[in-house]
């Protein structure tokens, strides 16, 4: 018997609502998630705008609440929890944001940014032990002590981004959630930053779950990936298996659209890759129906689920 | 058809300034595409705006080196001389469509606004000719789409009719800055092919801004690689991507995550990009360089030839024998 | 902490005329403060040989209608007219900050507060005075509250606005995100962030408060008559404005000098954060 997973969701539905011509209507931004995350496991959302990645994310980290469905950590929901036990999930369960800018206060100092948490939760023995810490989480996200005085607009957006990381693993957390950390980074940046966060990850044993609309830099990281479409996931497999047989007609063309930096492999003209979903005009059936080459009838009218097709693959539909 | 000879951009006082771009020199055929790499600082966004004469506005810029369009300064001359000598000229897009498009005008207003300044067409025929330049950005449903507000359309229908817009004013060069990087990937390879298209069916000619190396292989047909306000490398797309000449081109390609090694360390550039007038002798790249040498650092490089059309700012590019 | 007052002092380098509020400020303050040693006469000494006697040597600005040395009078009423500002400044800002913010994070408090502040906010500013204070009696104290009232409106719809928008900022969900509850997300980053527009704020109300009392005065409505104020001195001096002007000169003139003042100090240090706003805005582009 395998160990139980660090982290399981089940059946995560998030809607919010908005006004369209008139009319309040009910938005399903995340509907029926579940996927499981083990120990020292990392895994990947990838998916475009609008298809609830980032929701998911803030369920998990209790930024958002969710309408239905569950997310165990250590077997116990993160939802139903007192006071005492909820204070420890915020430190095992961690968030980093997407834009270095935005998520530091401007008017703290980096050091104080950093051991937020500490404070808050009275982590520190003392002053000096404080200083000790932040010192220390500095020094493993690759910056020099020094930064602890500095201000954020003094930083480049690397800087900050690692100083966000610093932030997320200082009380030596389970889970760290990465929303599109690197995103908003230069490709030699993000370099910098993807290895920083692989090593971190290997050497504090952490489970991982990295969101990103970027399959290349989700592959690069990720054990596992999890592929979403308008807030369902449409297919889930091991790394190597979605990039080189991805089995979704999704998962497919965001594998064909994807610029490879090679000259010689041009997208082929005329893909099949329809227009984006609308958020407001959700269909009943299948919600890639309208843009896939496969749709059949019963492809409008029936919801596929997320079902097993192979050992460690799942995908979300009626013609694979 | 656009030949831009050192271009030279400077901020501050004339006694203590500052150069973010430094004579930068490209050419850009008819219906070719050229795409200007870099990361961000390295000056290509200024580079374009004083291409399209948007810096001159009493700002605290000093600006010096030729843009030529068919062989006509397009910076000494007025707008009005450029339009009324057929030299249509440039047009630009920009990175973030919501914020190009004014929000409470239609989309079809917006681009008849552009046909009345640059073709001269009275009232009634302009709805027609902004329908057709719809179909030509390839919006479905184009004659409906004329009466749609910019926060309707999708990020991609936006940046389609941002290009529309461009098309108005009959262009020869078109800039387009960083288009497709706010775009979800899907929707970005469409655009890139639309791009493509409109190149090879105008006989556009393309300056395609970017930091996505990605995007550049899949569009563009010469590449030319910015750093640090320099220009470091020209060629073809091809030889870019096989034999980089300038180290920082080839650091450049071997950072990037490749299917083909998932999980592996990926190669970084130590340190970080020179900001603009930290360099004052030498090669700007030298200190992050790992074949840099003391001539590196002590003498500025040449813009070497490697090979046939393919140059790179080095005292030492890649691949040629020393 | 230096660099703090050094950068605090610039804008006002920047533009003299700020600088020349500021100073005026500054003696406003002195004069109120050392009032008993600057004063020349007694303010109520009533001397009846030297009434009305226009601008001279022995009196500075004259005298009024009681033989009291109008210079002297102008200089206790500062001392007044700090009290007033002073008094409700903290009013409003002890009462709004908390209800603007409180009302940002809890909504559905927030609904009901904003409601009042509303209904409040529809009566013309003077009008709401004095009808509190005709509920309340008159008085200095209660002049202070009125006006506090008064000026708590805005202040609250401030504070509101700015957390709200704080709310939504990225390093405020972090905080929440790692723990944070309302008081240390209050303390840590709604209030550092409240400090300069309140400041401004402060500015702009001392100032709006100093006419609001000279009105009330004027009405016989604020302090009493024994005590100078610049309100009441126009109040008495009204029926002598062809035969004695000076009498309402100079209290007249103190009262529009001190507004004026701290408008450009207002000015000065809203400036002072603009430009800083937007360079760090500037910075932060990729």
């Amino acid at each position: 018997m395998t160990e139980p997973p660090l982290l399981e969701v089940r059946g995560l539905s998030t809607d919010y609502t908005a006004k369209r011509a008139g009319k309040t209507v009910r938005i399903q931004a995340v509907k029926d998630v579940s996927f499981t995350l083990a120990k020292r496991e990392v895994l990947g959302i990838v998916g475009e705008s609008g298809c609830g990645k980032t929701s998911v994310g803030r369920s998990i980290v209790r930024l958002a609440k969710p309408h239905r469905g569950e997310v165990l950590f250590a077997g116990r929901d993160i939802f139903s929890t007192g006071s005492e036990d909820l204070r420890k999930l915020r430190l095992k369960i961690r968030m980093v944001f997407q834009d270095p800018f935005a998520s530091l206060n401007p008017r703290r100092a980096i050091g104080d940014s950093i051991a937020e948490t500490g404070d808050i939760h009275g982590l520190f023995d003392n002053k000096a032990d404080r200083q000790r810490r932040i010192h220390e989480a500095l020094t493993n996200v690759g910056l020099d002590g020094v930064f602890a005085t500095r201000f954020p607009h003094e930083l480049s957006g690397g800087q900050r981004q690692r100083v966000g990381i610093a932030r997320a693993i200082l009380p030596a957390p389970d889970v760290v959630i990465a929303d599109e950390p690197v995103s908003a980074l230069d490709v030699s940046v993000q370099a910098q930053v993807l290895n920083l966060l692989a090593d971190l990850q290997a050497a504090m044993g952490l489970s991982m779950i990295f969101i990103s609309h970027d399959l290349g830099v989700v592959g690069q990281i990720s054990d596992r990936v999890a592929v979403m479409y308008m807030g369902r996931i449409v297919e889930t497999a091991a790394t190597r298996d979605i990039t080189d047989h991805p089995l979704h007609p999704y998962t497919r063309t965001l594998m064909a659209a994807r610029p490879k930096p090679d000259p010689n492999i041009r997208i082929k003209a005329g893909i099949e890759i329809g227009e984006p979903p609308s958020q407001f005009d959700r269909p009943s059936g299948c919600p890639y129906e309208r843009r896939c080459a496969l749709a059949t009838s019963h492809c409008k009218s029936d919801d596929p689920s997320l079902r097993p097709v192979a050992p460690g693959r799942l995908v979300a539909c009626h013609n694979i | 058809m656009l030949g831009v000879r050192d271009l030279s951009i400077s901020i501050g006082t004339p006694a203590d300034s500052i150069d973010i771009v430094s004579s930068v020199s490209f050419e850009i055929a008819s219906g070719e595409i050229l795409g200007l790499v870099g990361e961000s600082g390295c000056g290509k966004s200024m580079t374009s705006l004083a291409v399209m004469g948007l810096l001159d506005r009493g700002g605290p810029w000093a600006r010096t080196g030729r843009v030529e369009l068919a062989g006509f300064d397009v910076i000494r001359s007025q707008p009005y001389q450029r339009v009324a000598t057929g030299h249509g000229g440039i047009a630009m897009i920009f990175q973030e469509p919501m914020s190009s498009l004014n929000p409470v005008m239609t989309v079809g207003d917006q681009i008849e606004e552009a046909i009345a300044v640059h073709q001269k067409a009275s009232g009634a025929r302009q709805t027609p000719k902004a329908r057709e330049l719809l179909e030509m950005v390839r919006i479905p449903d184009a004659a409906m789409q004329l009466g749609a507000y910019p926060h309707q359309l999708s990020g991609g229908m936006r940046q389609r009719v941002m290009i529309a817009i461009a098309l108005a004013c009959q262009p020869q060069v078109l800039i387009a800055d960083e288009p497709t990087t706010a775009l979800d990937v899907t929707v970005q390879a469409q655009i890139l092919s639309l791009l493509r298209e409109l190149c090879d069916s105008l006989g556009l000619s393309i300056l395609f801004i970017t930091h996505d190396l990605g995007v550049v292989a899949q569009l563009v047909d010469r590449v030319a690689v910015m750093y640090a306000g320099r220009i470091v490398e020209t060629a073809t797309v091809q030889r870019v991507f096989a034999q980089p000449a300038h180290p920082y081109t080839e650091a450049l390609m071997s950072c990037l995550p490749d299917p083909g090694h998932w999980k592996q360390r990926l190669t970084t550039i130590p340190g970080q990009a020179a900001k603009p007038g930290e360099v004052r002798s030498g090669c700007a790249f030298a200190p992050r360089c790992r074949y840099a040498v003391q001539t590196c650092v002590d003498a500025t490089p040449p813009f070497a030839a490697v090979s046939d059309d393919h140059r790179a700012l080095c005292h030492f590019p890649r691949g040629v024998a020393p | 902490m230096i660099n703090g007052v050094g950068a605090f002092l610039i804008p006002f380098m920047r533009r003299p005329i700020a600088a020349v509020g500021l100073g005026i400020l500054v003696c406003m303050t002195t004069a109120a403060i050392l009032a008993p040693i600057l004063a020349p006469y007694d303010p109520s000494k009533i001397d009846p040989i030297v009434r009305l006697l226009p601008p001279n040597a022995a009196h500075w600005f004259g005298t009024d209608q009681f033989g009291r040395d109008i210079f002297s009078r102008v200089i206790y009423g500062a001392r007044l007219a700090l009290l007033i500002g002073v008094g409700v400044v903290s009013f409003a800002l002890i009462t709004g900050v908390p209800a603007g913010v409180l009302s940002a994070l809890y909504p559905r408090f927030g609904r009901i507060m904003m409601r009042l502040i509303d209904v409040l906010m529809s009566f013309p500013a003077l009008l709401l005075a004095l009808g509190l204070i005709v509920i309340l009696g008159r008085g200095v104290t209660n002049a202070i509250l009125a006006i506090g009232v008064v000026y708590l409106t805005t202040t609250s719809r401030i504070t509101y606005g700015l957390t709200l928008r704080l709310r939504t900022e990225t390093y405020v969900e972090a905080a929440t995100s790692m723990g944070a509850g309302a008081v240390w997300t209050i303390r840590k980053h709604v209030l550092p962030n409240l400090i300069s527009p309140m400041l401004v704020q402060a500015s702009f109300v001392f100032a709006f408060a100093q006419l609001s009392a000279a009105s009330l005065d004027f009405l016989g409505l604020g302090a009493p008559p024994e005590i100078p104020s610049w309100g009441n001195m126009l109040a008495d001096g009204r029926i002598f404005i062809t035969r004695a002007p000076w009498l309402l000169f100079f209290p007249g003139f103190a009262i529009a000098l001190t507004a004026l003042s701290l408008n450009l100090v207002g000015d000065a240090i809203r400036d002072r954060l603009d430009p800083r706003f937007r360079n760090m805005l500037n910075g932060n582009r990729r």
